[in-house]
């Protein structure tokens, strides 16, 4: 059955590339919509990841992480005729746990049928919907239930990536009889006042080597089921633009130093591949 | 256990219950606007409609331990209507499991005319207040989902949502909304100095009269009519130790050591006073601002003036402005029985 579904699908990406090499051919009609799935896939570097496995960070420290989680919002997929789709606001916040199963898979629907070379999104809750009525937190941002833990209430504003866990390079807690270290990185700028903001957006292109099986655009067709396959690379939150070092930083959150870690959130997102 | 008694235990909760009782308040459950306020910041019809069921949840939210994590503390219990909804007698409260906090309970009225919460203001939107005191270690030690869910499972709370909002689902918003309603509609506006104000000549005596012109001179900068407070953050020169006030949410050093002016209405019926509750008499508090103001690099320029710190007071004008500051309790607040 697995053979028979790679021969299928190696079979469909041919017939799909060869439509792709005829430029001026459109196999889709105007007003045709498409789905997309995107699959946010935790590595340490190029390992799997998984919590409580112990990794080794670029700076020598063992870490072993019990919580990862992190809100992706305001994605837009940009086309290859210089358009773009934004997904509509209130269907564009997705709250990814490592705990929880399905949470990384994101299903977006009602797209325009096109091919899509690049994709934007935001690590984190735009400043706005951060001052937003509590009626339109619901769902991911719900605060009382998907978001709680996401969410700091004397300071009011979301916690944008949340990662914690052990490792003996943090000093040691008698009260919790462990070395730990905790990353809850958020902070919109301020409401009144202005202090941090690790809003980070960023825009990743596809992978633009000539792929076998992967195409170099997110082909969204009004029968197609592209899955996007992106990669939260975990080693990067400490060897990305910053050096993260536990042992420097052990506790870090709503203070300047979550700056340069969410600065490292370029390095920690891209995309792999795709399939059709 | 016979058919009456149950009939009567029946009627006994019923009757304990107060939504069911048939003399509610006679005062109605609206939002007014008092004439010589300004506009207030929530705007209710278009946010939190008034509804007297809504309230009516709202109260019991308020007033239920059920919100704490042992069951043991309820939002009113540090914000008690004699004290203008402040804690007296404690410049810390205390939470479950006796553990205190760090600042002192502010009094709660005329919410709806405030832009920010806290005594650092950390928090914009009183809907999203009450999350921090539930979820606060050291005060209600709860989770919000986890309230939530005790209320979903309560023989009682399913119906009250419903009478409020129409069916029985305990969401967030209406949770939170339905509290803030209860606060948002403790307006007070009905002091002596209020009717001062709104034109009876004889609402206030010659001594708080004068208190009045002493109080506009010195102290109105801050505590600005008819408010009585701008609801800025300013440092006040009393001593604050590790509490750096302002500065944990801007993390701008210029906001150390600074705190929310608060309002002086009821000032009288809620003490203890500062952000830490340290001073326990409006008498101390005139002798902070006129003997022991502490400099430092984020003092309020106010309170250094022409190269003296402080605000010169001598007793003649203290005793007048505490006469003043007794002038401005509420008595009408202070007994409104919708509140209780």
């Amino acid at each position: 059955m697995k053979k028979f579904a790679l021969l299928f699908g190696a079979a469909l990406s041919l017939v799909v590339v060869s439509c792709h090499k005829h430029d001026d051919e459109k196999d889709w009609a105007d007003g045709d919509l498409g789905t997309l799935e995107m699959e946010f896939d935790s590595r340490f570097g190029d390992d799997d990841f998984a919590l409580g496995t112990e990794y080794t960070t670029a700076h020598g420290e063992t870490v072993k992480i019990s919580k990862l989680q992190y809100f992706i919002s305001n994605i837009v997929l940009h086309n290859e005729d210089g358009t773009e789709y934004v997904i509509p606001q209130n269907d564009s916040y997705f709250l990814i746990k490592e705990d929880k199963a399905g949470s990384n898979l994101l299903k977006i629907s009602n797209i325009p049928a096109g091919n899509y070379d690049h994709v934007e999104f935001t690590v984190g809750v735009d400043s706005l919907r951060n001052t937003m009525d509590v009626s339109q937190r619901t769902g991911a941002l719900d605060v009382g239930g998907d978001a709680a833990g996401m969410y700091w209430s004397w300071n009011s504003g979301y916690i944008f990536f949340k990662i914690e866990g052990e490792s003996p390079s943090a000093p040691f807690d008698s009260t919790l009889n462990g070395n730990f270290w905790w990353y809850h990185i958020g902070g919109f700028g301020g409401m009144t006042s202005k202090t941090i903001n690790n809003i980070r957006t960023l825009e990743l292109e596809l992978p633009q080597e000539a792929g076998h099986d992967h195409g170099t655009a997110i082909e969204i067709r009004k029968d197609g089921d592209p899955h996007l396959h992106l990669f939260t690379d975990v080693s990067k939150i400490f060897g990305g633009t910053t050096a993260v070092k536990i042992a420097e930083n052990p506790i870090v959150m709503f203070a300047p130093y979550s700056v340069e870690i969410s600065k490292n959130f370029a390095d920690v997102f891209k995309i792999d591949h795709i399939h059709q | 256990m016979n058919r009456l008694s149950v009939f009567l235990l029946l009627a006994l909760g019923f009757g304990a219950c107060k939504k069911d009782q048939p003399t509610e308040p006679q005062t109605p459950i609206e939002f007014r606007k008092p004439a010589h306020f300004p506009e207030p910041v929530y705007d209710l019809p278009a946010r939190n409609p008034v509804n007297s069921e809504v309230f009516v949840l709202g109260r019991r939210l308020f007033f239920d331990p059920i919100l704490s994590l042992d069951g043991s503390i309820s939002c009113g219990d540090c914000h008690q209507q004699a004290a203008a909804f402040a804690h007296p007698e404690h410049p810390l409260s205390h939470g479950i499991h006796d553990q205190f906090g760090t600042r002192n309970s502010p009094a709660l009225f005329n919410l709806a005319w405030q832009p920010h919460f806290f005594w650092d203001g950390g928090v914009h939107d009183l809907d999203l207040f009450a999350i921090s005191p539930i979820e606060n270690p050291v005060e209600m030690g709860e989770k919000l989902p986890n309230v939530l869910e005790k209320l979903r499972r309560h023989a009682e709370y399913p119906g009250v949502f419903a009478k409020a909002y129409g069916d029985t689902a305990v969401t967030t918003e209406r949770f939170l909304k339905s509290l803030s309603q209860f606060m948002l509609l403790m307006v007070s506006d009905n002091s002596p100095y209020d009717r001062h104000l709104t034109g009876d000549a004889a609402a206030l005596t010659d001594t708080e009269k004068a208190g009045l012109e002493i109080f506009r001179a010195k102290c109105a900068s801050c505590h600005t009519e008819p408010l009585l407070t701008d609801f800025s953050f300013r440092n006040n020169g009393f001593p604050s130790g590790i509490d750096f006030g302002r500065e944990r949410i801007t993390l701008n050093p210029d906001d150390k050591y600074k705190f929310k002016v608060p309002s002086l209405r009821n000032v009288a019926k809620s003490a203890p006073y500062m952000h830490n509750g340290r001073i326990a008499t409006l008498e101390a508090v005139l002798d902070h601002y006129a003997t022991t103001v502490k400099d430092g690099p984020t003092l309020d320029p106010l309170l250094r003036q022409n190269g003296s710190l402080g605000i010169p007071l001598s007793d003649d004008e203290k005793a007048k402005l505490l006469a003043f500051l007794n002038a401005l309790t509420d008595e009408e607040f202070l007994n409104d029985e919708r509140f209780r």
